[in-house]
């Protein structure tokens, strides 16, 4: 019903109005439970939580374990925008008076009554605090990302925050919703800003106000915590105690929820849809619960010179690729790029994910329809052929095409995983087929994804790459970080920039820096688009497949389980009940 | 003796330091780092990444981190993780009695199976007996432990739902039941590697009494009316087990480094699964205080084979 609501409030108005007394669906469904009324819920994360602590997280598992006790001011509902079963009472939004007109400040008002696990009382000054504990340099969160252009937060007095950004700011809901932004108790936390955040033993048994309180924790192995007497919701939570279990590998994490019971909750099944999928099809123990967001498998085409005979000048920007300069090249790839065998053969038909040809898949409103008709994204090798003959690559005796010397030969890496290899498998046989030599690169991910190896994501020392990546329901860092001119990575910046394709185009730009400052959602969203379908049509990158961002083996008997693709699947865990 | 054991200890010195300065030297050069589990991630960036390393003081060059490094560890402080910034002693006196519950209690069970097994492959030497459990020990020793842990888990715990294969390390003995349920817990992994441990050592008996059984003083003892049950285990087994001791011995530091595969199979947080997971994810603090006291423990019982060779054979006298 909520979800109703909100659809029809925004058709009105075209602002996004979220819902005022979130989660109204959710608790209406577990209205009946008792707390402490279920035992033990075991949850198993094949990556073990090693920090309970959100702001020094390295991984989706800390920022989950944590958020069993720690909270937001609101959550990241399916839709992107907040609900608010979280700190605050209600959503402001502009319609409401809670967001000013220029979009400058964000009046947040505070539940009353609401109590830290210890039985002290929360305070809009714990709030307040956060954000200086977050957004303290040296406190190297890595959360701080929420604090760019974040002016002020202030305890107006006891139930009401304002947060000030620097400039008008169209996602105002940037700080203090989701994941990323729980409260920490200042009377804890106070000793552990900055510099002092660093090894503060705080971190591993936080003093939260969410539904359940840290008992023991082993770092890289298990927390268990118990219920919070203290929580707000006197009927929550209920379950008396959690085990959050980690370690092991997807495929045991599998078999433990869909085979043998030992756990309520596997997260993250990252297993080969031809194994997952009669696993779970046949398991009378538990279901694959999976939710579509912005995660996309995608495959960079780099726009600088790789080639190592380049010496100190390989990769930089200020080099171009001996062919993929030529668009009709990224053309021809993007043709014969078949993005449907790959999903339907190893993410099983939409179990684990479905194509796509748009980088940005979500929020829904700014998910392109327009893509779907463009050349480059139907799978052609006619075309692919024709489009490369008609820009003067011709096909030597070894079926390689070239031009004035330069050969179609690319080198194409991505992580060790069974699914890219099989996805590389695919791609090399059809590009080679119209006229690409491809040699296959794997690189573990651990190095895959490290700034300093010359084999990282970053460095791009490869002509094309893949690897998934997704966005905030806000696109414009997303869009800026990957593809804008000021974020090209280059040994100048230690390979660090976001924009390893080395991409840059001034209209790209443009609609990115109208994106900053444009406030009426409706426009927003023709931009997103816009700059989707400009990326798409100009190959700058080619996406393959829109992976499910939860993958999750739920036990039959557990209820309330509804992930949110923009927030960690903790994030009701209060409404959880069997 | 004395002084033999002293000058070992002092040469064990600098080999502990170079074993030390390769070690960083490699961990530093290699391509892993603490902040590669952020993957590409746009919420992570590259300030907030250099922040990170920064405040976890990976900035600075890495010889100027070793000789802190070293410095804090000749005090005894082994440093804080990256991951957990908890101390990194914390986290393995956490795990040591997972690994000596499952790898130690392993070790001895195979030692318990290979005495006996070992020694009526020899003397019954091409019984069927011997057949089969020379057969078995082959088998034991060439299967790896991922397979035989999978086929349990299959068997055992998805088609007879017996026994559980995701360990719970809270679970305290305090009655019969919680043993019960340890028990339960341990058996599979304990069995993999206990078998495997038995194989490795039934060889390596039977090879020894076959090599001592046709030799004159076991000939002398017969002739001496001896019983035959007593020749075997008074004098034949007895020789025999010199080698065999301080094979154990040797083994003994490869129980506290754990068993990495098996470990992670069965979800043991144990030392072994601890030391994977700091390489993966980068935590060079952890990699480097496990395997620098894999490192002493090692020197420690090579000393300590030494001496129990000496102790056990007469012949044998250290200068």
């Amino acid at each position: 019903m909520g979800v109703a609501m909100l659809v029809a409030a925004c058709g009105q108005s075209g602002q996004p109005t979220p819902t005022a007394s979130g989660g109204a669906a959710a608790s209406a469904t577990t209205a009946a439970t008792t707390r402490g009324a279920g035992g033990d819920l075991k949850i198993l994360y094949w990556q073990a939580p090693t920090i309970l602590n959100a702001h020094q997280a390295t991984g989706t598992k800390d920022a989950d374990a944590s958020r069993l006790v720690l909270e937001p001011l609101a959550s990241f509902g399916k839709d992107g925008l907040p609900i608010a079963n979280g700190l605050a009472s209600e959503i402001p939004t502009p319609a409401n008076g809670g967001v000013s007109k220029d979009f400058k400040t964000v009046t947040w008002k505070l539940r009353s009554g609401v109590k830290w696990s210890d039985g002290t009382p929360f305070k809009a000054s714990d709030v307040a605090f956060t954000f200086k504990y977050q957004c303290d340099k040296a406190t190297a969160a890595s959360t701080s990302t929420y604090c760019e252009g974040v002016d002020s937060v202030v305890a107006k007095d006891d139930t009401t925050v304002v947060v000030t950004y620097k400039d008008s700011q169209p996602f105002y809901y940037q700080w203090g919703v989701g994941g990323g932004n729980l409260i920490l108790q200042e009377a804890q936390y106070k000793s552990c800003v900055g510099a002092a955040a660093k090894n503060c033993p705080a971190d591993q048994k936080p003093i939260g106000t969410g539904p359940y309180k840290v008992d023991t924790f082993k770092p890289g192995d298990t927390v268990t915590y118990v219920m919070n007497e203290n929580f707000r919701d006197p009927k929550k939570p209920y379950f008396k105690s959690v085990t959050f279990k980690g370690g092991g590998d997807a495929q045991g994490a599998a078999r433990a929820a869909f085979q043998t019971g030992e756990a309520d909750y596997a997260w993250n099944l990252q297993v080969d849809a031809t194994i997952l999928k009669p696993m779970a099809s046949s398991s009378t123990l538990a279901n694959l619960v999976t939710v579509y967001g912005s995660s996309v498998e995608r495959i960079l085409v780099n726009f600088a010179d790789p080639s190592p005979s380049l010496g100190d000048k390989r990769g930089e920007p200020d080099t171009k690729h001996p062919f993929f300069s030529d668009k009709a090249v990224r053309r021809a790839l993007a043709m014969a790029t078949d993005r449907n065998t790959v999903a339907s053969r190893f993410y099983g038909d939409g179990l684990i994910g479905k194509p796509t040809c748009n980088i940005l898949t979500a929020p829904e409103p700014m998910n392109s329809k327009a893509s779907a008709s463009f050349d480059v994204c139907k799978f052609d090798l006619a075309a692919a052929n024709k489009e490369l003959d008609g820009a003067g690559w011709v096909k030597g005796a070894d079926g390689v095409r070239a031009k004035g010397g330069v050969r179609l030969e690319l080198t194409y890496q991505t992580t060790v995983n069974a699914i890219r290899q099989n996805t590389q498998n695919v791609m090399k046989q059809n590009w080679e087929s119209v006229g690409f030599k491809v040699n296959l690169k794997s690189v573990d991910a651990a190095v895959f994804f490290t700034n300093t190896s010359p084999d990282g994501a970053n460095h791009f020392w490869a002509d094309v790459e893949m690897y998934t990546n997704s966005g905030d329901p806000d696109p414009t860092s997303y869009y800026n970080n990957g593809w804008s001119c000021s974020q090209v990575a280059a040994k100048a910046n230690n390979w660090q920039s976001g924009n390893y394709a080395r991409y840059c185009n001034k209209d790209f730009d443009a609609i990115i820096a109208q994106l900053r400052t444009e406030t009426d959602q409706n426009k927003r969203n023709e931009l997103a688009t816009k700059a989707n379908d400009l990326l798409i049509q100009d190959v700058a990158v080619i996406p393959i497949v829109n992976r499910t961002f939860a993958t999750s083996a739920v036990a039959k008997s557990l209820k309330g389980v509804d992930p949110s693709p923009w927030d960690s699947e903790m994030y009701n865990i209060a409404d959880w009940s069997k | 003796m004395g002084r033999y054991i002293v000058r070992r200890l002092l040469i064990a010195i600098p080999t502990l330091f170079a074993i030390s300065f390769i070690m960083y030297a490699i961990l530093a050069l290699a391509p892993i780092d603490p902040l590669s589990s952020f993957g590409a991630d746009p919420r992570v960036p590259p300030e907030v990444r250099e922040a990170i390393r920064h405040s976890l003081g990976l900035d600075e060059p890495w010889p100027v981190r070793y000789m802190k490094w070293v410095t804090g560890m000749l005090q005894g402080n082994f440093g804080f993780s990256f991951l957990s910034h908890s101390p990194v002693i914390d986290l393995i006196w956490q795990r040591l009695p997972n690994t000596l519950a499952v790898v130690g209690v392993a070790y001895i069970v195979g030692l318990v199976i290979a005495l006996p097994v070992g020694m009526v492959s020899a003397v019954k030497r091409n019984s069927i007996a011997d057949h089969i459990f020379s057969t078995g020990a082959y088998f034991g020793f060439s299967v790896p432990t991922f397979f035989t842990g999978l086929v349990l888990i299959i068997v055992f715990s998805v088609k007879l739902h017996w026994l559980p294969f995701v360990y719970n390390s809270n679970l305290k003995v305090e009655d019969v039941g919680s043993l019960a349920e340890q028990l339960r817990q341990s058996i599979m992994p304990i069995a993999v590697l206990g078998l495997f441990d038995a194989a490795v050592f039934t060889r390596y008996i039977r090879a020894e009494m076959l090599e001592h059984l046709p030799l004159d003083y076991v000939r002398t003892a017969r002739a001496k009316g001896l019983l035959e049950r007593l020749v075997i285990i008074r004098h034949v087994l007895r020789n025999s087990l010199i080698p065999v001791v301080t094979l154990v011995a040797l083994g003994i530091p490869s129980v506290f480094g754990g068993a990495i595969v098996t470990e992670q199979i069965f979800h043991v947080p144990g030392i072994g699964e601890l030391l994977v997971r700091s390489i993966f994810l980068g935590d060079t603090p952890v990699v480097t205080a496990v395997l620098m006291i894999f490192a002493v423990l090692v020197v420690l019982f090579n000393l300590l084979a030494d001496v129990l060779y000496g102790v056990l054979d007469p012949r044998i006298r250290y200068a």
